[in-house]
């Protein structure tokens, strides 16, 4: 008899999410996509067939040619060129890696910043807790774009500048989320054991509620990057955002707007493509991931 | 409702004065207008004398505090500029934008009630799905780009729509509007949608959730076993339970909205407060800064409590717990 080699399936909070985010095939398709657009620009050195940023490659005869046509140096611009002669291809590719960089990272210090007030906030409670809950109130009553002009204009271009303003703007909403779900847990019986054993304080905010609070900041993560990068973007096209060497995809739309009223509409359009493809699959995403954790809405 | 509606008073006071700190703080960080205004072939005395007109001499705390006390009288400054009160600048650009705003929300609330109303009633259909997917565009959807985006095809391509400005205009009040006019209503349109974008998405969200919500509440059924018609179940006490909720949310958007069209106005060249402000803040116009924000902070205040006291009117739970 040979003895089965198939684990039983135990039935783990994590198998279950996957389970439920698989009901879905908008959201698989949406992570599809995601994956691929995270994974070219992970590569795009190696994708890209020209190097945007290096200016002996580019010859300024090849400007503003339509997508298909061939340049100079042999190879097709697929997605035509933009007015220095650049490859809109390889441009979109390292805008990529900009675009995703300053979205993932300004969420993720955001949500570090964000989360550790938002546990104080729920743990300390009292004068803490009301001092940060005004200035969420303060943070979030202001939009985000406004604030974060003035951040920028203060500042100045420049992609760390760029991820302190996403920081500063979007901080407040993981600190609320995380507040109202740390409220919640920290009246639950494990709390309230580990402090019985007198854990300290930073061991039972970090070790013991914040796993507990996860689920609802996944979700609010995931959001906050694709608002990240739109912000970023539309701030890059106001001229207030990353500066000229380090293109992201807004400035490249922004550089495609004056050849659109002559018609040479590819200098601005792809670049959008890309933008909207990556806001879009990540909010699909997100969206379903909303839907499993929710718990109002599980069955 | 006296009580809860000063302690709202009080509490936005002190938001105000916050915030007048924070921006005159954050602004008097920015550059140095002197460099910007004063030519460098003035020589020290003219230098001198520029400076002291300005009253940037003055400690920074002083600096605030004439600020201050100019600004409770409704001065906030010239404009560096245009040599004009930063107010009237902003007042003379604020119908543009208002027309603009007001005008995006109506979209949204004309195409997005139907819309979430029919995706809400019924979750399943191959429609609903569409307009769910489709709300996620609106929300995903760079404003600047769906803008130059409409600029290409209508404006370049077909011709139809006017790509700039706010073309004719009918003077009320003193203040001018463009959308009383033909012309001026053609070139709102491309702005206007574009802007109301998101907000669509918005709305059929909310009123979608809503409906999915309420019409599994006992009241529902109630009215169903009364025997009312179901069109009156759904647009009679349905919707009201809905409006709650979407008012609230496009009131406080309405803001956002206004603030958002920084970009809408910047893609169009719509002369509104929001181009003034980018153009404002390129040029280190101090004043005209300082004055915008103070203004929408006010405006935020206000309309937060507002959407407040419709809040209570609308829904009576909410003045029960207020007088507790």
């Amino acid at each position: 008899m040979s003895i089965s080699t198939v684990a039983p399936k135990v039935e783990t909070p994590f198998r279950r999410f996957v389970a439920g985010f698989c009901e879905s095939k908008v959201a698989i398709g949406g992570l599809v996509v995601c994956t691929l657009i995270v994974l070219a620009a992970l590569f795009a050195p190696l994708i890209a067939p020209q190097d945007p940023y290096d200016l002996a490659q580019l010859d300024i005869m090849d400007g503003r040619m339509e997508p298909g046509s061939v340049g100079g140096a042999g190879f097709t611009f697929i997605l035509g060129t933009d007015d220095q002669g650049r490859d809109m291809f390889s441009g979109i590719l390292y805008g990529l890696r900009i675009s995703l960089s300053v979205g993932v990272g300004s969420a993720v210090l955001a949500g570090l910043f964000g989360a550790t007030l938002g546990l104080m906030a729920a743990y300390v409670g009292g004068r803490t807790d009301s001092v940060i809950m005004r200035l969420v109130d303060l943070q979030l009553s202001f939009p985000a774009i406004l604030a974060a002009l003035m951040i920028l204009a203060v500042l100045g271009k420049g992609v760390m500048n760029v991820v302190i303003a996403l920081v500063i703007v979007e901080w407040a909403y993981y600190a609320r989320t995380v507040r109202g779900s740390a409220l919640v847990e920290s009246k639950r019986e494990y709390i309230e054991a580990a402090r019985g054993l007198s854990l300290p304080t930073r061991r039972i905010l970090f070790n013991h509620l914040l796993p507990n609070c996860l689920p609802p900041l996944i979700v609010v993560g995931t959001i906050q990057v694709a608002r990240a990068i739109a912000l970023e973007a539309t701030l890059s096209f106001l001229g207030l955002g990353v500066p000229i060497t380090e293109p992201s995809l807004g400035l490249l739309i922004a550089n495609g707007y004056e050849y659109m009223l002559s018609g040479k509409y590819w200098i601005s359009f792809y670049p959008g493509i890309a933008l909207l493809l990556t806001i879009v699959s990540i909010n699909l995403v997100g969206d379903q991931v909303r839907d499993v954790l929710n718990p109002r809405l599980q069955k | 409702m006296t009580v809860f509606l000063l302690r709202r008073l009080l509490q936005a006071i002190g938001v105000v004065l916050a915030m007048t700190v924070l921006v005159f703080l954050g602004v008097f960080a920015v550059g140095d207008p002197v460099e910007i205004l004063i030519s460098p072939e003035a020589d020290q005395l003219e230098r001198e004398r520029a400076i002291r007109e300005l009253g940037l001499d003055l400690p920074l705390w002083r600096q605030y505090l004439v600020f201050l006390g100019n600004a409770l009288q409704g001065d906030l400054g010239r404009s560096f500029v245009f040599n004009e009160p930063a107010l009237q600048l902003i007042y003379q650009r604020m119908p543009a934008t208002l027309e603009l705003a007001l005008g995006a929300t109506f979209l949204a609330l004309l195409i997005g009630l139907p819309l979430g109303l029919y995706a809400g009633l019924r979750p399943n259909a191959w429609g609903s799905r569409t307009i769910m997917a489709g709300s996620i565009l609106g929300f995903s959807l760079p404003t600047f780009w769906v803008g130059l985006m409409l600029i290409m095809v209508f404006a370049v391509q077909l011709g139809w729509l006017p790509s700039t400005g706010r073309g004719e205009t009918v003077t009320i009040l003193g203040m001018r509007w463009s959308f009383l006019t033909w012309d001026g209503l053609l070139h709102m349109a491309m702005p206007m949608f574009s802007l109301s974008l998101s907000r669509i998405g918005l709305v059929i969200r909310l009123t979608r959730s809503g409906v999915r919500e309420n019409m599994v509440m006992d009241y529902v059924k109630f009215a169903r076993a009364k025997g009312l018609s179901p069109n009156r179940i759904v647009f009679v006490h349905v919707f009201r339970n809905i409006l709650i909720p979407v008012v609230t949310v496009m009131g406080l958007e309405l803001g956002g909205t206004i603030a958002f069209s920084v970009v809408t106005e910047s893609v169009f060249a719509w002369p509104g407060m929001g181009k003034l402000i980018i153009d404002s803040i390129n040029v280190l116009d101090r004043p005209v800064i300082v004055a915008y924000l103070m203004l929408i902070v006010l405006m935020f205040i206000v309309i937060n409590l507002l959407v407040d006291l419709s809040y209570s009117v609308l829904d009576p739970r909410v003045r029960l717990e207020s007088r507790e």
